[in-house]
Formats: structure tokens, sequence, C-alpha cells
């Protein structure tokens, strides 16, 4: 049972000045729809922007059964 | 785990685009899996599938591989695409399909 506020917490924490929903997809708190607006992925590809998500995530990926995530540079 | 990572580098070597997926393309075990190879499908390139559920050790090491900690992951010309969401919005913008075309035909 992972709580939305902990993954948005951890990828602000990640990503300064992120702009970050989090939706629980079932309520049962392992389906998650991610989007993260960052300054940070500026020039990044898609990949390392999802990366550095999952990065920010660290031991939450393993609680989490499925993650539908959207990444932008602003 | 070195011969399972072997395994793997032979497969993305050997084969122009591989999908490690959770089931088969006509058995997909997952929504994220299914939703991937009906991308694949709609381009109609060929593809290799590698079925992580019967190969449990191969399921781990992928991820370490590409440091990509899910599946489905997909790979062309050697190189890691991304995962279902990447696979979808590269194809909703229209680059999937050359990439994957322009690596066939180049075989």
């Amino acid at each position: 049972m992972v709580n939305p506020d902990e993954i948005r917490r951890r990828i602000e924490v990640a990503l300064p000045g992120a702009r970050v929903e989090v939706a629980d997809t079932t309520g049962a708190g392992d389906h998650f729809e991610v989007q993260v607006a960052a300054p940070g992925f500026a020039g990044k590809g898609l990949v390392e922007q999802h990366q550095l998500v999952y990065g920010a995530l660290g031991t939450l990926m393993h609680e989490i059964h499925a993650l539908s995530l959207r990444t932008s540079a602003s | 785990m070195a011969d399972v990572l072997e395994e793997i580098q032979g497969e993305i070597r050997d084969n122009k685009v591989v999908l490690y997926m959770k089931g088969t393309p006509s058995f997909p075990m997952c929504g994220f899996s299914a939703a991937t190879v009906k991308v694949l499908r709609e381009i109609g390139a060929p593809f290799k599938a590698v079925d992580v559920l019967a190969e449990p050790e191969k399921r781990e090491a992928i991820k370490e591989y590409s440091n990509w900690p899910t599946i489905p992951q997909l790979y062309v010309d050697g190189k890691f695409v991304g995962g279902c969401d990447i696979v979808r919005e590269m194809h909703g913008r229209g680059e999937l399909a050359p990439l994957i075309r322009s690596a066939v035909q180049a075989a």
C-alpha cells in the first residue's frame, strides 16, 4: 500500500522545481498514474527522464505493481 | 548471473527487434505487455518475444542490464527503446515505426 503523497515527495526531492501529479488508479495503493514536468528533464530523452523518476522512487518501485508515467521538460 | 546476461546480450545482438514481456504475443499476461505487442503488430515488423515469466532469472537480469525496473522492455537494433509508456508515446508521435523499419530493412 503506497501513499501517493510519498511518491510525490520523493520525486520533488529528487527533481527540484518539478510539478508532480499522482493518481491512484484503483484505490488499492499499487496502481498509479504519474505525470512529472521538471526543468531538470530539459535536453534528456524519455528513457533518461523516466529513469530519473524510477531512481527517485527507489524501493517504492518494489511495492508499486503498475506505474504509468508521463514526463516532460516544462 | 553471468550466463543469463550473456544470453540477453546474444538475444539483443542477434535480433533487430526484441520484446521482453510477461507471457507471449498471443497470450500476454499483463496489460502493459499486451499494449506493447499491439503497437508492434500495428507497425507490422517481425520481433522476437522473450517471456520473462518463463525465465525468472532473466526477468531480474534484464532490469539490471538496462537499469530499467519494469517489464515490458523493447530493444531495437541493439538499443533499449523503452517500456510500454515510451513505446506508446513514440508510436503516437510516429517516431517508432520509422525507427523499427529502418533497423529491420538494414538487416
